[in-house]
């Protein structure tokens, strides 16, 4: 627990991390060459599609895969190298250092189990404190994920809250340590838009509180524009695009890579006039297992050239705090 | 109730041509019309004990003129899944009426309700679910002809090619499939073509792109704006995602706890709110724009049981407008503008909208 501070102050260094799956006697890679860092008390929001690696790559870093996942590069949260470790030592970390929480939380909760039992259980696994302290310490959890009648909610299942309530109960134990780092995964999207609205602002609340670090993973780029510090887009396990939220989104953003652009113009929203067609781009990600020579988006996108399908772009910084990678990127942020 | 009524189905809608030429006839008049409808359950406590009635659906009108969507967006429990289930008579209504296309559903039985339903499909939210994992998508497109003794086995074969092709998928490459060969978008696209394989004249979509990603999603919901423009449907678009239901529909109608708050014009609802409820609901849309949802404070709390509903105004527990008046008085539907009625004792009125939608107004929250 005594980490060697290895360089800068960034809290996670994520270094060209690989995860790859073998399926059928073909490699699937659903991460390939992820580079990020996490400051402290900063937000980080992940965007892709289904089975564009944002998932897989969080999992790795928590040690969440399953045996089969070959996981290679580097992780460092707070200097420690959590890539490699066994079960045992990295157990150690999650919960304390890092905790995730995820989309469903009826399947995070022990449907026989009442609430706030399962929180002294998370509190009790980590640290030795007696029953009594583990309660309070319970309660108190479930007054900073601002549940109303924290110890009459308490003792009840998670059948008898709502999935907003059940949400806040499971972020109340992924908190029980007070972690530096906690990874949302889609946390909110099966949440109606007003407790979603709540769910976010009480994690950036905490964050605030517990100078946490908090990586949100969704596919809502809405959500990342308007909660994240910097965000990450990722497609077919690379990210294609990485900047400040301020840079990429509202007014005078500027976003470059074009299967960002496509995701946010594919968006409906507000101010667009009913019964318009949506500018949408053909095609499905590619296979993982088939991944093309090139550029992944080329075959989907309308700018790709001759150059998109020979040669892959890198992921390089042409701006300043500004990744992209894309031979042809859109001029001033502009439509595909 | 009407002369078409004892016409059988399957001459009633002679394919292709025959279809359009109905509904000039029928233009002024709406193909769905709904009133008053209320839906009630039993709600069980542990042990199978009485525990209250749920009030699912209070009291709620609407009309659909051909070719036109109506939107219901609401949250989780407000009940609009259970009012498009009304209309289907799936289950039936505890009370009210649902006219559809001239004829009374509530009081039509066995195949003469099957024959109305014919002109009222469905898509639901979880594609997967809804089609059978052991059919092949052909013979689950084929069903609904074959079901209703439409053409010929060759004919329908066709059709349903022609159906896949209408919805984007190659009849080559996709009609000999299972739905676990197709990933959610192609699966909800199989559901859409079933759907329309009869031509019906109305579309009841429940949360129908809600669980595709956004790229896919575009593509279906462009898709039924096809539709809508080829077939001239008309749509019930049910969601939670208040951009989504804009996008599509030509009234929008605001639905908390069973009944509807407010109803109009899409733009005019966006545009200018006026329940309180619907101002809520837009300030918590996150939005491309950077730390716009920030600085405005959401709606707090969650709706309360549809057990017990507040009196009077049922949103009243979470208003920051309420007074006294809303606890005592249900709040009658009012034209304020053009086609726009709200439910509600104290609109939002111009002046107004920008300061609740701040919320600097604290008052009461339950």
């Amino acid at each position: 627990m005594n980490p060697v501070i290895s360089n800068g102050s960034a809290l996670l260094e994520v270094e060209d991390l690989r995860v790859a799956f073998a399926s059928g006697g073909r490699e699937i890679r659903a991460v390939d060459g992820v580079s990020y860092t996490v400051e402290a008390g900063s937000t980080l929001a992940i965007i892709g599609e289904s089975g564009s690696g944002k998932t897989v790559g969080c999992r790795a870093i928590m040690g969440l895969l399953p045996e089969g996942a070959a996981i290679s590069g580097s992780a460092r949260l707070r200097g420690t190298e959590l890539i490699g470790l066994s079960d045992t030592q990295l157990r150690k970390h999650r919960g304390s250092d890092m905790a995730m929480v995820f989309q469903d939380p009826a399947r995070s909760l022990n449907p026989t189990m009442r609430a706030g039992k399962q929180i002294t259980e998370a509190i009790r696994t980590h640290r030795k404190v007696s029953r009594g302290d583990a309660r309070d310490q319970a309660i108190e959890l479930l007054r900073l994920v601002r549940i109303p009648a924290p110890e009459r909610r308490f003792h009840e299942y998670p059948h008898q809250l709502s999935g907003g309530m059940r949400q806040r109960v499971v972020i109340a134990m992924a908190l029980a340590c007070r972690p530096k780092l906690l990874i949302a995964d889609e946390a909110t999207t099966a949440l109606d838009v007003t407790t979603q609205a709540q769910i976010m602002e009480l994690l950036l609340e905490l964050q605030r509180d517990l100078d946490m670090a908090l990586i949100f993973i969704s596919h809502d780029l809405g959500l990342a524009a308007s909660y994240a510090d910097e965000v990450v887009v990722m497609y077919a396990g690379k990210i294609v695009e990485q900047a400040p939220a301020k840079r990429l989104f509202g007014t005078g953003g500027t976003v470059k890579m074009r299967y960002t652009r496509a995701l946010l113009d594919a968006i409906p929203h507000l101010e667009r006039p009913a019964h318009t067609d949506l500018p949408v781009v053909a095609g499905r990600p590619p296979d993982p297992s088939m991944l093309p020579v090139g550029c992944s988006f080329a075959p989907r996108c309308r700018s790709a050239a001759d150059d998109c399908t020979a040669k892959a772009p890198a992921l390089t910084e042409h701006a300043p705090g500004h990744r992209w990678a894309c031979w042809h990127p859109c001029e001033n942020g502009g439509p595909v | 109730m009407s002369p078409e009524a004892s016409v059988p189905p399957e001459k009633a809608v002679p394919p292709e041509k025959a279809v359009p030429t109905e509904k000039t006839r029928d233009e002024k008049k709406p193909l769905l019309s709904a009133r008053d409808l209320v839906q009630e359950f039993v709600a069980r406590e542990a042990g199978g004990a009485r525990g209250g009635v749920v009030q699912a659906v209070s009291g709620v009108s609407f009309d659909i003129m051909p070719g036109e969507t109506l939107g219901i967006v609401g949250e989780t429990g407000s009940g609009k899944s259970t009012l498009a289930r009304a209309v289907l008579q799936a289950p039936r209504p505890k009370s009210g009426s649902v006219v559809f296309r001239g004829q009374e559903l509530t009081r039509l039985h066995g195949h003469a309700l099957l024959a109305a339903r014919r002109d009222m499909q469905f898509v639901w939210q979880d594609p997967f679910g809804s089609l059978d994992p052991k059919w092949r998508v052909r013979s689950i497109i084929e069903e609904p002809l074959t079901a209703h003794s439409v053409g010929t086995r060759d004919s329908r074969r066709k059709r349903a090619e022609e159906l896949l092709d209408l919805v984007g998928l190659d009849p080559a490459r996709y009609a000999k499939r299972h739905p676990r060969e197709l990933s959610g978008g192609q699966a909800q696209r199989v559901a859409i073509a079933r759907a329309v394989a009869l031509e019906p004249s109305l579309l009841i979509c429940d949360e129908a792109v809600s669980s595709l990603d956004v790229l896919i999603q575009a593509q279906v919901l462009n898709l039924f704006e096809r539709l809508r423009r080829e077939l001239s449907l008309s749509y019930l678009f049910i969601a939670h995602d208040l951009a989504l239901v804009k996008q599509v529909s030509d009234r929008v109608a605001v639905m908390y706890l069973g009944k509807f708050c407010e109803v109009g014009p899409g733009e005019s609802v966006y545009k200018r709110p006026l329940h309180p409820y619907t101002r809520a609901l837009l300030d918590s849309i996150p939005s491309t724009e950077p730390g716009a949802v920030r600085a405005t404070a959401t709606l707090r709390g969650e709706p309360p049981s549809p057990v017990n509903p507040p009196s009077g105004c049922r949103f009243r527990t979470r208003c920051p407008r309420a007074a006294d008046r809303c606890a005592q008085e249900v709040p009658q539907p009012r034209e304020l503008a053009s086609g726009h009625v709200v439910a509600c004792h104290f609109p939002l009125t111009e002046p107004d909208s920008a300061e609740s939608g701040s919320e600097k107004v604290k008052t009461k929250t339950s």
